[in-house]
């Protein structure tokens, strides 16, 4: 892909790395959260619908500077990462933090909705058929809710991809450490003549969401198959 | 023995049944919205009662007063659903396997070819639930709680569902169940016929609590408990087929009494049940001569009872066993019926439909 200049190049890179990893570490409290909410009644459930539909709602710089008064190095948790030699100030580190929350919601929904849909009937029958809960939730709930924590994936994925105010609100517009795609594309459109760099950077955000949409669409039909597809 | 004693009490209806199911099939037997459903959960452990106490052999289910309650899967009880609840992510064979990877490795259990020959399910292995018919999903049901190496089977109207073809077509099935494997069952039903066919005891179930217990043939012969209704009302006779005579009537011998029944599929020696349906049967007070009926059992009255409407309902002995007769209360006057009176008890011999008969 030669017709990428080099920082064009970096700023794809990076932006792929960034959505990965923030896929990546939220899809273990995605699909718990989603289960909690889909499943459990404890108090504070409302409370915790709200935060994590909070960063869907919020506009995104609130949500940056939110991230940057906490998670910064001078910020409560931030600076307990920080001990731990975490930092996620002006990195790319922060970058997949700030997507990651950013597109928490989104996969949430998704996992939830799906595992909403599974009639609770048959984790009794996995219980009363020797499985304890945390089996049931193995073998039962995850399998059967794998078309929709697939398409929260993409959708999380999408939305990292395309993450731009709380990106640059938390952790700026560094080249090569925290100026991905979306930033990239605001920075050439401030300069003079950077427009067609700005245009070929569009184009790969169109293609990659494109073929983001149309992997969520192949695999979701495929699983939707697997796990049964009609109701038993 | 299964020994449950619960009371749980919902906003609108509650339920307070204390009962005994020894080995074999104890039917729990009452109308919809008896509260069958809840005391086999409460047994399952997916409804916890307020109080109550359920032992099973030697070991506790629950005990409210002792704060003991046994999380489902640690009850190893196999269940029946009536909706099947087969996992729809998982074939035929997944399904029937599940059970099997939580049982105790020292469990005693069915071996799984066995359990799918028995079932007639070999051919259905590799489907998906999605790709089965209805009676294919309970019959895999079926063996799913039968491999899950339980120590009694919970069956919560496993035919409800299903319609006349297709009950015929499990019936047999339970029955081999019943037969030949030696786990305790615990059947849930409000259909007679199928009571009558399946249950060695009965608990009756009204509106929460058990309103009479003991064996099939006791209860569903006391016209006191008619937990169906006067209607669905039947008592049960046992009886040996003794041969098929050539015009596709089939002789039996129920305590020395013959018994004329259209065909039994069934060879001769077998002991068979018959369910006869209390209207089906006609009371005479002398022995009736120039009858098209051919079953005519002397017997004497034991109970003369009346409910509301028109009918009442009699039972009378005879040396075939308990008879229930339904007949108008007109007619029970006309005839001065009263108990020890001696009668003659008439059945059709068509009037005996073959799922009465097993």
């Amino acid at each position: 892909m030669d017709w990428l200049g080099p920082e064009e190049w970096n700023a794809v890179l990076l932006s792929l790395r960034v959505s990965f990893w923030a896929v990546l570490c939220s899809l273990p409290p995605g699909i718990l959260v989603a289960y909690a909410l889909a499943r459990w009644s404890f108090p504070g459930k409302q409370l915790l619908n709200g935060l994590v539909h909070l960063p869907l709602i919020l506009p995104p710089v609130v949500t940056g500077y939110l991230l940057l008064l906490t998670m910064g190095t001078q910020g409560a948790i931030g600076g307990l990462f920080a001990e731990f030699g975490i930092v996620f100030a002006f990195r790319w580190s922060g970058a997949a933090l700030a997507a990651a929350i950013m597109a928490f919601p989104l996969m949430v929904r998704a996992i939830r909705l799906s595992m909403e849909a599974i009639d609770p009937k048959l984790e009794q029958a996995g219980a009363t058929l020797g499985a304890s809960p945390a089996w049931v939730f193995l073998t039962i709930t995850l399998p059967m809710s794998l078309p929709g924590i697939i398409a929260g994936t993409i959708l999380a994925f999408a939305k990292a991809m395309g993450e731009f105010g709380a990106t640059i609100t938390f952790v700026s517009n560094i080249p090569g450490q925290t100026r991905t795609v979306p930033s990239a594309i605001y920075a050439f459109l401030q300069v003079p003549g950077g427009e067609s760099a700005a245009i070929r950077l569009v184009i790969v955000s169109v293609a990659i969401a494109m073929a983001a949409l149309f992997l969520s669409e192949l695999v979701g039909r495929r699983v939707a198959s697997k796990v049964g597809g009609r109701n038993a | 023995m299964l020994e449950v004693s619960v009371q749980h009490r919902f906003s609108d209806f509650s339920i307070n049944a204390d009962f005994k199911a020894p080995h074999g099939v104890t039917a729990l037997f009452g109308r919809s919205g008896s509260g069958k459903t809840s005391i086999v959960n409460a047994v399952a452990g997916l409804l916890m009662p307020d109080e109550g106490r359920i032992s099973l052999d030697d070991d506790l289910l629950l005990d409210t007063s002792r704060k003991i309650r046994l999380r489902p899967h640690r009850r190893r009880l196999g269940y029946i659903f009536q909706e099947g609840r087969l996992f729809p992510h998982l074939s035929a064979r997944g399904n029937l396997a599940y059970g099997s990877y939580f049982a105790p490795r020292n469990a005693p259990r069915e071996n799984f070819d066995r359990v799918v020959e028995m079932l007639g399910i070999g051919q259905l292995l590799d489907r998906k639930p999605g790709a089965l018919s209805g009676g294919e999903k309970q019959r895999v049901a079926i063996g799913r709680a039968l491999l899950s190496a339980p120590r009694m089977i919970l069956a919560d109207e496993p035919l409800a569902a299903l319609d006349e073809a297709r009950k015929a077509e499990i019936l047999p099935y339970l029955e081999r169940l019943r037969d030949e494997v030696s786990i305790p069952i615990l059947y849930v039903s409000h259909s007679v016929s199928e009571v009558a066919r399946l249950a060695t005891s009965v608990v009756a179930i009204e509106n929460g609590k058990v309103t009479s217990h003991g064996p099939a043939v006791d209860v569903l012969g006391d016209p006191a408990v008619l937990p169906a209704g006067a209607r669905e009302a039947g008592a049960l006779l046992t009886a040996r087929v003794e041969t098929h005579h050539e015009d596709g009537i089939s002789e039996l011998n129920a305590g020395g009494i013959p018994l004329f029944l259209p065909r039994v599929p069934r060879n001769p020696g077998s002991e068979i049940r018959i369910r006869v349906a209390a209207h089906d049967v006609i009371i005479s007070r002398n022995r009736p001569e120039g009858l098209s009926a051919l079953n005519i059992l002397p017997g004497i009255v034991q109970e003369v009872r009346s409910g509301d409407g028109p009918g009442v309902m009699i039972a009378l002995d005879t040396k075939a066993g308990r008879i229930l007769a339904r007949i108008t209360r007109r007619s029970a006057q006309t005839l001065e019926l009263s108990p020890g009176v001696h009668v003659h008890a008439v059945i059709k011999t068509v009037s005996v439909a073959p799922h009465d008969v097993g």
